[in-house]
């Protein structure tokens, strides 16, 4: 039984590739190991931006031998073909066997394989398997045809116990050497063996294990300051190092009069810091850096951080102070230049549109706000940070003097930016939010940009799916509908969204929700009452054998001919039972939806035994016409009016 | 401590010790090195090169009338090319910082994913911008395509911002500050500059006389792009000024940057204009891939 190591050495591979990449060599090479009887098993997958790592345990030194039964002609078969196939085979024909099968007698021959070494078959398979690793953007570097991979391969160290496994991938021969951090201690080759692999790097300023780099950047940040808690900034920092330390630098407190969206931006973006928190949770003048040095003993890392934020928060200070010589009402008319998209017009002419929308949902205040929540685009700011487009708006709109609540509108108008984001928090932001999000749907449906498959560049699956959920969580209830307008398209694909959004958010079954789809709802508040009441009647006893036979008086009334009408005559309701189910739903069926949609479907659900009774007595295709007619109307009826919450066929019960 | 022009010369001396011509700036305004016929057309085709060169180059939208610390219309790289690119280059550029007096382990230097793209110049390459105590340096590219053309060897370019590495080695705050030669500060060398073309860029330019530049030496460009396809003889082929067709390419370059910065373009218009250069760019640079066994050819005696 022997240990494998993997290490792919290369130039600085981009740090959010480098676990879906570990995670793929893992599975690849067990599948390797599988595929080709080597037992062993991955142990560990881990790695740098310099560096894919892959260990495994218990690989077997060679294959074991093995016999191939190799299948030839039938016994009776013309001579000549026994002959051509014992030659083909390289034997004699004596060399043959007859064996019986299913199919009858044939010549086989049993054909001794021996195992192949470990080591070999390895060497034969791993550049493949390298080269096969996915990543988003590869390239050449050896020129034109060459291999591709994410950045250069410029090492590889395979090991099978003490044995180099040998192959050569892009002019790199595989070996037993390693190489440390760029400019901490040895600078050329390190022999390595697979026990000692991982004491060597750390020795040479390498910690090779992203769990223990993650560890060492939380403890010392947490012990530098209160930082702001960025999962995402951790994780990048833990593939962007190989022996990270983090270090605390400072800033001027007169840059604390900029927006601290505009400072965190400038500090989590562009520079890769922790923003720091002072005592009172305002942001303090102060941030954390991650190095790929241990130390800073004389400050230079401090000094050349602390230099370069400043030049960036002066130059925030420079668009700050640049935008404000006009004012955001001013600027709405530049946007006449501004392409919202080539085959659709200009941001101006969307500006309008969403407006009329806005007073629609959200009256005056909304309608103000949708007319100044695009102008930040000609901003210098929003130039420079695209992604506070929006939040600028709103900060400039309140340093302005504008309303607050027209400031909160536009500031919050683009949420939410994902399903973990929350919605707008006012009732106006909401009606921005919507009426932009519609506007842009509207528009691009209109000219067929429609999201296939993953090609969605005007992320219209997220404008949509906000769009739900603000109707769903938020303060404003209008017809959705009525909101999508005509178009067929978008109403489906915003069927899909919802259909997402209540499965997958709010956890509802497929069919219940395939139910309420199938009602005729107006509001998405009132599409989740439905919903909401379908899930609870469901686990009464009465529930899913009715809806079985709802399912029934459905496929009753399509096989009806054509011209079922809905009008039930009394005085063709011969039998009791068929007496017995007018009546009852005579007694429902005016009512109307009271709201109280769980107490309605109980009462629906109460109608069972009549239901059942109905069924087991009556014939609904009795010979006398007048009498069919008659019972078709009134399942055709009771069908109709207590389908209005949701429809009952929808739902997959056990007999269904 | 090194002057500017001191940094500048060490830096020449190290890529001429590897095997780098050493040329001196295109003599035609440029936006980047990159544009220089230097790195833009020797990177074609499949002839090794290694050059080395600063570049002044022409930002008009970033010019700032001298004021600020930080940001230049007109500030220098030096811009090196290394075609095919040797295996140790990223330990070569590391040594080309030490030569210049940086101390990398004393200081924090990242690589940090950032991929090249010129629309204008249909080039992109994949690389990195290098991060000095959380300052970029240097801009690092692995060249793949360029004029439209997929490159068959992938040569690296490194441009490094000396403006910037000379503040970080001098320790100071504004540009203009910068010892350009001993005793003689960035400020006297290139205030003027910034601030007189500043006003001309932002202010004074004339937008009409700029858009006609552009419709002709466009004009100029293509005629030779077509001219030259209609050209059979070889020898007539050899001396066929491809390379005067190109400096009216970055003539066009540097005017639309004129106009861009001078708000004559609309965000509509931007996108055809920028076609409009790509265009004669990629004609260019196919005829001149399309030269290259002519060029070759010994001179017919």
């Amino acid at each position: 039984m022997l240990p494998f190591l993997l290490e792919v050495g290369a130039e600085e591979i981009p740090d959010w590739m480098i676990p879906a990449a570990l995670e793929q060599l893992g599975k690849d090479f067990q599948a390797l190991l599988d595929a080709n009887k080597l037992g062993g098993r991955v142990t560990r997958t881990d790695g740098t931006g310099r560096r894919l790592v892959l260990w495994a345990e218990g690989l077997i030194e060679r294959q074991a031998d093995s016999e191939e039964i190799v299948s030839g002609p039938p016994k009776a078969a013309n001579p000549n073909a026994i002959a051509g196939f014992a030659k083909k085979n390289g034997v004699s024909v004596d060399d043959l066997k007859v064996e019986t099968t299913t199919k009858g007698e044939y010549y086989t021959f049993r054909r001794q394989v021996a195992g192949r070494a470990t080591v070999e078959l390895l060497a034969e398979l791993l550049p493949d398997l390298i080269q096969k690793l996915n990543f988003p953007k590869s390239m050449f570097w050896t020129g034109k045809g060459g291999p591709k991979f994410i950045r250069p391969i410029r090492w590889i160290v395979a090991l099978l116990g003490e044995t180099v496994v040998p192959f050569e991938l892009a002019g790199v021969s595989s070996g037993s050497e390693t190489y440390g951090h760029r400019r901490l201690g040895v600078r050329g080759p390190i022999p390595v063996t697979i026990a000692n692999y991982e004491a060597e790097l750390e020795k040479n300023f390498v910690i090779g294990s992203s769990v223990a780099r993650r560890a060492k950047i939380e403890r010392e940040v947490a012990a530098l300051g209160n930082a702001q808690t960025d999962a995402k900034l951790l994780e990048t920092l833990t593939f962007i190092t190989e022996y990270p330390a983090a270090i605390l630098g400072g800033f001027d407190a007169s840059y604390l009069t900029l927006p601290k969206e505009v400072l965190t931006m400038v500090m989590r973006f562009h520079q890769k810091y922790f923003a720091v928190n002072a005592a009172d949770g305002t942001l303090a003048p102060n941030f954390i850096a991650v190095m790929n040095i241990p130390d800073d003993p004389e400050g230079h890392v401090v000094r050349g951080n602390e230099r370069v934020l400043r030049a960036r928060f002066n130059d925030a200070r420079f668009f700050y102070d640049v935008d404000q010589k006009r004012t955001l009402l001013d600027r709405v008319s530049d946007l006449a230049n501004v392409t919202f998209h080539a085959k659709i017009g200009s941001y101006l002419e969307k500006t309008s549109r969403t407006v009329a929308l806005a007073q629609e949902l959200g009256g005056e205040l909304a309608a103000e706000a949708a007319y100044l929540a695009k102008a930040d685009l000609t901003t210098e700011m929003v130039k420079e940070f695209t992604d506070l487009q929006g939040m600028i708006g709103g900060l400039y709109i309140a340093a302005q003097g504008g309303k607050p609540e027209v400031a909160k509108a536009v500031y919050e108008h683009y949420k939410p930016l994902s399903m973990e984001d929350s919605i707008p928090s006012t009732a106006t932001g909401q009606a921005v939010a919507l009426a932009d999000k519609i506007d842009t749907l509207r528009s691009c449906f209109a000219v067929d940009m429609v999201p296939t498959g993953s090609k969605d560049p005007f992320a219209l699956r997220r404008a949509a799916q906000g769009v739900v959920k603000i109707l769903v969580e938020g303060d404003l209830n209008p017809s959705l509908p009525e909101l999508l307008g005509g178009d067929e398209r978008l109403h489906e694909f915003f069927t899909d969204r919802i259909r997402y959004y209540f499965r997958e958010i709010k956890g509802f079954a497929s069919d219940e929700v395939a139910a309420v789809l199938a009602s005729p709802w107006l509001q998405l508040k009132d599409f989740e009452k439905r919903l909401d009441a379908l899930h609870r009647v469901r686990s009464t006893p009465n529930f899913e054998p009715l809806a079985n036979s709802f399912k029934r008086i459905k496929n009753i009334v399509a096989a009806a001919p054509i011209g079922v009408g809905f009008s039930i005559n009394v005085e063709l309701l011969v039998e009791p039972e068929e007496r017995r189910l007018a009546e009852e739903y005579e007694k429902r069926r005016w009512a109307e939806l009271s709201g109280d949609y769980y107490q309605q479907l109980l009462d629906i659900a109460a109608m069972r035994p009549v239901v059942d009774a109905f069924f087991e007595k009556i014939l609904v295709n009795a010979p006398d016409p007048a009498i069919r007619e008659n019972r078709l109307g009134l399942l055709r009826s009771i069908l109709n009016d207590f389908s209005r919450i949701a429809d009952f066929t929808e739902i997959v019960t056990a007999n269904s | 401590m090194d002057s500017f022009q001191e940094t500048v010369f060490k830096l020449k001396k190290y890529w001429a010790d590897r095997g780098c011509v050493i040329q001196e700036p295109y003599d035609i305004e440029v936006g980047a090195g990159t544009m220089s016929p230097e790195t833009f057309l020797r990177v074609l085709g499949p002839k090794p090169w290694r050059v080395g060169y600063v570049q002044p180059s022409r930002r008009p939208a970033d010019g700032r009338y001298g004021d600020n610390p930080n940001r230049l219309y007109k500030h220098q790289q030096l811009q090196v090319i290394l075609k095919p690119t040797p295996k140790d280059v990223i330990e070569q550029y590391l040594g080309s910082l030490e030569a210049i007096g940086i101390d990398l382990s004393k200081h924090d230097l990242k690589l940090e994913e950032d991929n090249w793209e010129s629309p204008t110049l249909g080039a992109w390459g994949i690389g990195w911008q290098v991060m000095l105590d959380g300052m970029e340096i240097t801009q690092f590219t692995y060249f793949q395509q360029c004029g439209g053309i997929d490159l068959d060897l992938c040569p690296a370019e490194i441009t490094y911002g000396l403006e910037r590495i000379v503040s970080f080695l001098q320790g100071k705050e504004s540009v203009y500050d910068i010892e350009w030669a001993p005793g003689v500060p960035y400020s006297e060398v290139r205030y003027f500059d910034e601030l007189q073309l500043s006003v001309y860029n932002f202010e004074s330019a004339d937008v009409d006389m700029l858009w006609e530049a552009l419709r002709r030496h466009e004009a100029e460009a293509q005629r030779l792009i077509d001219s030259y396809k209609t050209v059979e003889d070889p020898a007539e082929k050899r001396r066929f000024p491809l390379l005067g067709a190109y400096d009216q390419v970055l003539k066009c370059s540097n005017l639309f940057n004129l106009l861009d910065a001078r708000g004559a373009i609309s965000v509509t218009e931007r996108v055809g204009v920028i076609a409009r250069v790509r265009k004669i760019a990629v004609g260019v640079a196919q005829a001149w891939v399309d030269q290259e066994p002519f060029r070759t050819m010994k001179e017919v005696a």
